[in-house]
């Protein structure tokens, strides 16, 4: 009867202390603001198509360096084109590129980190002596190989710069699965008659992707900025195809008269990275585990 | 005797570490009949949790090693089980409770998955089924409201209620024999007896055996039919529970029980500690690995290592002096 007793009133303690506590962690002006932020970002890069605005390509030479006006809402770029449609399609090859990247390092990475904490041993070693050699490997000099030999293209772009990310994601998928590894459940699982894919995939997996998913918004920051400085060294995508990058390093040139044309895509840029870091530090804040399950 | 459900014969197992070769479990045999309740006892470092590791093949390889022995259970050898075969063991003949049950549980699964999880993987049920069972078996360690709570994770419950979830996920594919590792070192006093109680009764509806690690006397004189001490990796005496309290054969079981404080009889008597640190297992002497501590030790205990003999009916001691202490 005892028993019976106190279990129940386990129940009632748990359910009235655990429930508020984990609805009080509000989220915060600056989350909702970013969020909002790339919800405008993103939505403006899938229908740019659609939206009443100019031709991001179309030259009017005779409005060159134009000023705001109604019908250039952030006026003209050195060659005439309207600067605020080539934000908007700029957007859409950042973002592509900004997510498509550190998907590629995310699962390779992930992928390889986890078997290489699993199941240790030389394959380990294999591992992480490759992620070594490509983290040695100087970026700009691989970038530039690709785009000389397969020329320059979005799906090269991103190719490059996911590559390039796998050994960041490999290091904290490994790690994080080396610290579960010990830990008893995974024992526990074993004892249970569990098979490897059992664990790695239903044990595992739920608790390296919430560290990986939050690195995986910080991968999508890094990366905007990373495709941004390939597009203003010539090495992103093509002319005239807008891209933020490519809009600074065009801007460079009329930095003393038109200033606004550089800083603008910069500022786009700089809020849409900022954005990524904010969700990504309070999505990890929101879903860390640790101070609760331990 | 009847035919044992777990027959440990010979059993060795090693680490590899940088102080050299530790035999962890050195020469250990036992048996398991079914339906009872052994327990093992020993301090901290003494093979026991190896023992049980063992039997499961649960040792991590490397360092770890078993390099030699047989653990028959139900007529076959485990150790000579390829890993299918030993997985198919694992969860559904034989399971197992862990001695931290902060740690034992998935903190990013639901308890309901938890506890279906071996019986989706045994008995291949449909998880909506699996789930069924689960709040059944949750209903049956106690945790009312079972159903519901099966959505809950882990850091939703306390300590004690963890412990419970282990026991239901231990009891789900209904095992013939449980191997619990110190089920209750690290839960409150309070709720150590109410888990223990659970176990046993429990286990007795199922009719299976168990294996008790503790290092927990009170709890082996409650609990257990069966008692092997064990010291530096090895069995130094083992007896029917009530006979190893009344007189016990070995003079670092009589430590141990000097060093605890008893409710019947004599509550005034001083508690006498064992004076020293367990043994190396790196490096252990070439005699009986308690000579050093012994108050009684003679140059041959320092010289030579004392068999496991029988020294009264199915009471067997490993000291040179048995039948002088059983004076």
């Amino acid at each position: 009867m005892a028993v019976r007793e106190v279990a129940a009133l386990d129940v009632g303690v748990d359910t009235s202390a655990v429930t508020p506590v984990r609805r009080q962690r509000r989220l915060g002006g600056l989350f909702v603001a970013s969020v909002i932020w790339i919800a405008l970002v993103g939505l403006g890069a899938i229908f740019a198509g659609l939206l009443p605005i100019p031709s991001p390509t179309e030259m009017d030479m005779l409005g060159k360096r134009a000023l705001p006006s109604a019908e250039h809402w952030l006026g003209n770029d050195v060659l005439g084109r309207d600067v605020f449609s080539r934000l908007i399609y700029g957007g859409r090859i950042s973002l592509t590129v900004g997510l498509l990247a550190p998907v590629i390092g995310v699962t390779v990475g992930g992928a390889l980190g986890m078997l290489a904490g699993y199941f240790r041993g030389r394959f380990e070693t294999i591992v992480t002596g490759g992620v070594d050699v490509l983290l040695a490997f100087p970026p700009l000099v691989f970038a530039l190989a690709v785009t000389a030999y397969l020329g320059q293209s979005i799906l090269n772009i991103t190719l490059v710069i996911g590559i390039l990310g796998i050994p960041a994601f490999t290091r904290v998928a490994r790690a994080v699965t080396l610290s579960l590894s010990e830990r008893e459940f995974v024992t526990a699982a074993r004892a249970l008659g569990a098979t490897h894919s059992r664990i790695l995939l239903r044990e595992l997996l739920p608790n390296v992707a919430l560290p990986l998913v939050a690195f995986f918004l910080l991968g999508v920051a890094v990366t905007i900025v990373v495709e941004g400085a390939l597009s203003f060294l010539g090495l992103g995508v093509p002319p005239p195809a807008p891209s933020w990058g490519s809009m600074i390093g065009e801007g460079r040139e009329s930095l003393d008269i038109a200033p606004w044309l550089a800083f603008l895509p910069a500022i786009f840029m700089f809020l849409t990275v900022l954005a990524f870091n904010v969700i990504g530090d309070t999505l990890r804040a929101l879903t860390d585990p640790r101070p609760g399950a331990l | 005797m009847t035919q044992p459900l777990l027959s440990v014969r010979n059993l060795s197992t090693r680490f590899r570490t940088d102080r050299g070769l530790v035999r962890a479990v050195d020469d250990v045999s036992f048996d398991v009949a079914p339906g009872e309740t052994l327990a093992i006892v020993g301090e901290s470092g003494s093979g026991k949790s190896v023992t049980a590791l063992s039997i499961l093949r649960l040792i991590p390889d490397p360092p770890g090693k078993i390099e030699s022995g047989e653990i028959l259970f139900e007529g076959k050898d485990l150790l000579k089980l390829d890993d299918a075969g030993i997985r198919a063991i694992r969860g559904d003949r034989i399971a197992m409770i862990f001695q931290e049950p902060m740690s034992s549980l998935n903190p990013a699964l639901t308890v309901g998955l938890q506890v279906g999880e071996p019986i989706n993987l045994h008995r291949k049920t449909v998880w909506s089924k699996a789930l069924d069972k689960a709040a059944e078996l949750l209903g049956k360690v106690r945790i009312p409201d079972g159903k519901s709570r099966l959505n809950s994770y882990p850091h939703q419950y306390s300590g004690g209620m963890r412990q419970r979830v282990m026991i239901a996920m231990a009891l789900a594919c209904q095992p013939k024999l449980i191997i619990a590792d110190e089920p209750t070192t690290a839960l409150d006093v309070t709720v150590q007896a109410q888990i223990l109680a659970l176990l046993k009764e429990l286990t007795r509806e199922a009719n299976s055996a168990m294996i008790l690690i503790t290092h927990d006397l009170g709890v082996v004189a409650r609990y257990a039919d069966r008692v092997a001490v064990m010291y530096g990796g090895r069995i130094v005496e083992t007896a029917p529970a009530r006979p190893l309290y009344k007189s016990p054969r070995h003079p670092y079981t009589r430590g141990l029980m000097a060093s605890v404080p008893r409710l019947d009889g004599d509550t005034g008597r001083p508690l006498v500690p064992i004076e020293g640190q367990p043994p190396d297992l790196a490096s252990l002497p070439a005699g009986c690995a308690f000579a050093l501590r012994c108050k009684d030790a003679t140059e041959r205990c320092h010289r030579e290592r004392p068999p496991l003999v029988e020294s009264a009916r199915h009471h067997f001691s490993a000291c040179w002096y048995h039948e002088r202490l059983a004076a």
